[in-house]
């Protein structure tokens, strides 16, 4: 069996899988956002009144916070007073709060071979801790709260193997983005990405984070790296609980696991990538978009708010100012990030060349607030989606990238491959 | 169960930000995120749509967010049924566990043109266009999921009786 074919048949209480079977699994943690959570909430109430694990649900208003208006701060009341009634303790206030997929790792509650579902559709970032990590609608999640599980169907599996050496300034989201450029935005739907291979065996946390994340994009049900030491590395960090109570913990697919499809990917020429609007598979080396004049750029976000990310832009833009006619908005991705980047000077760096930096949001990555685009205005995002109007106005336009091409473009304000500046 | 209505058609990709814009999700009533359906596509599309009507579409419909926003805002819209060629997966499962009828039919999706007259029987699986005077059988679902549909939804399934766990 593959990754997820395991994980699911041990939730399921089964020895053994196939694609296209239904199952319905135990969930291990159940979580939503502010714009999710009250519509499940209100689901959940018209049928039960005791949620079956408050343990294993986390609620982070995450999205249109701090809140930008008196209906948004309404649907956060809605999330603190279930928690409060529920006895639900992850409820994540401003202050203590993250963009959800960067905050759930850094709790330690993403856990290899565990079963997670989040109300938002990147909540397939997690299998990069080895997880079967799926986003799901507001009534799957209300299912959740009543009963503690989910139903699935049992999804084919596309291995992605990556080999060769990484270039300079290429990294995790430049491998997904490319990838996705390949597959196209429904080249995975209701399926797998399993990522194997010596480049992602050999590839940091944060960018797995971003590849596992963006799966979504091409359709997947998931993306899925099997855990290894650079991933109980991670865990002893953030759960050494965990990983003290599982000395012998291991999650590989079988040997001799056939995959429904196998997808090989040289990387040694790769140059960074960039998707141009309106889709995310829309992707061109970032070269071949060098005349592309810019309004604002974004770095944040689930995809790629975090620490390693924060500190290439903030090499990148040292002693450096952003270009004349551009607006550079950094938000990183939790508290705990933001304060490790003032610790490190990065926050620093970031306000000496010019950028305004924000407390965590997931705000302007959907149009939401904190960097909306008016009419006719390019941006360029270290995000996950440029479909029309996602950021702002529907003829405004939206470019996609690695938190180096980000920097670099800010600096010179058109997109740029890093190595120029 | 017969749906009947007016078709309007849409291509490929139809993501859940154009179905409908995170700016009005501060919202989750169905009739107030019905009048901002499709907005970014054709601004007058909720003042155009009559009761019953089914959208046509293509390739990945429902692809992005996992807003159930999406399915209330075309259900608010007076949408009564999707047919297309293929669906993306989270827009899927938020139709089935909500009780949207949602059909899988390249051959209807690519002949069925705008504006047509059309009656879909559920129950039977057949889709008359009688615009073009032309018929499709509609691809049964897995058992499961007819069962959800049938109940009214996940929910409603979920509390009806101490279910057997899926074979």
């Amino acid at each position: 069996m593959t990754l997820t074919e395991k994980i699911l048949a041990k939730k399921s209480g089964r020895s053994e899988l196939k694609p296209g079977e239904f199952v319905l699994v135990d969930v291990d943690l159940g979580f939503a956002n502010d714009l999710t959570g009250p519509p499940a909430i209100k689901e959940f109430e018209k049928y039960g009144d005791k949620v079956f694990a408050p343990e294993k649900v986390a609620l982070i208003p995450d999205h249109f916070t701090p809140c930008k208006d008196i209906d948004s701060a309404g649907l956060v009341r809605i999330l603190r007073e279930f928690s409060r009634k529920q006895g639900i303790s992850r409820f994540y206030e401003i202050g203590r709060m993250g963009v959800e997929h960067a905050l759930l790792p850094e709790e330690g509650l993403i856990l290899p071979g565990t079963i997670v579902i989040g109300a938002d559709s990147h909540t397939c970032t997690h299998g990069a801790l080895g997880a079967f990590a799926t986003g799901v609608g507001s009534t799957d999640l209300a299912f959740f709260l009543l009963t503690g599980k989910a139903w699935f169907r049992v999804p084919e599996t596309i291995a992605v193997e990556f080999s060769g050496k990484l270039p300079e300034w290429v990294g995790g989201k430049d491998l997904i983005l490319y990838l996705i450029s390949k597959t196209g935005v429904d080249g995975a739907r209701y399926k797998s990405f399993e990522f194997i291979g010596p480049v992602v065996s050999r590839l940091p946390v944060d960018d797995r984070f971003s590849m596992c994340n963006m799966a979504i994009e091409a359709g997947a049900k998931n993306g899925i790296i099997a855990p290894d030491r650079i991933t109980l590395d991670y865990l002893r960090q953030v759960n050494p609980a965990w990983v003290n109570s599982h000395p012998d913990f291991t999650l590989n697919p079988d040997s001799g696991v056939v995959y429904s499809k196998k997808i090989e990917i040289d990387v040694s020429k790769l140059e960074p990538f960039v998707a141009a609007p309106d889709l995310p598979s829309n992707g061109y080396p970032v070269s071949q978009l060098s005349d592309v004049k810019l309004d604002q750029v974004l770095i944040g976000s689930c995809t790629n708010g975090r620490i390693s990310d924060l500190k290439i832009a903030a090499g990148i833009l040292k002693g450096k100012k952003v270009a004349k006619g551009l607006r550079l908005i950094v938000i990183p991705a939790t508290q705990k990030i933001w304060q490790e980047a003032l610790k490190e000077g990065y926050l620093n760096t970031f306000v000496e060349s010019g950028a305004a930096v924000s407390t965590p949001t997931c705000g302007p990555c959907l149009g939401g607030h904190m960097g909306v685009l008016a009419e006719g205005e390019v941006a360029l995002a270290t995000t996950n989606r440029n479909f029309v109007g996602r950021m702002g106005h529907p003829r405004s336009k939206v470019y996609l990238s690695s938190a180096a091409v980000a920097a670099a473009s800010a600096v010179t304000g058109r997109i740029t491959h890093p190595s120029v500046v | 169960m017969k749906l009947k209505g007016k078709t309007w058609k849409f291509g490929d990709n139809i993501n859940t930000d154009l179905i409908i814009p995170a700016r009005y999700m501060t919202a989750y009533e169905a009739a107030e995120l019905g009048k901002h359906c499709m907005e970014d596509a054709d601004p007058e599309f909720s003042k155009k749509v009559q009761p019953g009507d089914v959208i046509i579409a293509g390739e990945n419909f429902g692809c992005g967010s996992s807003r159930e926003h999406a399915v209330l805002a075309l259900k608010g819209a007076g949408i009564s049924a999707i047919i297309a060629k293929s669906f993306a997966r989270i827009f899927f499962r938020n139709a089935i566990n909500t009780g949207l009828p949602i059909i899988e039919s390249p051959e209807a999706a690519a002949a069925i043109k705008e504006g047509a007259e059309i009656v879909i029987d559920l129950t039977a699986g057949q889709i008359e266009d009688r615009s073009e005077n032309q018929h499709f059988t509609i691809k049964e679902f897995p058992e499961f999921l007819t069962e959800i549909v049938e109940n009214g939804g996940l929910l409603r399934w979920a509390t009806k009786e101490k279910k057997e766990p899926i074979k």
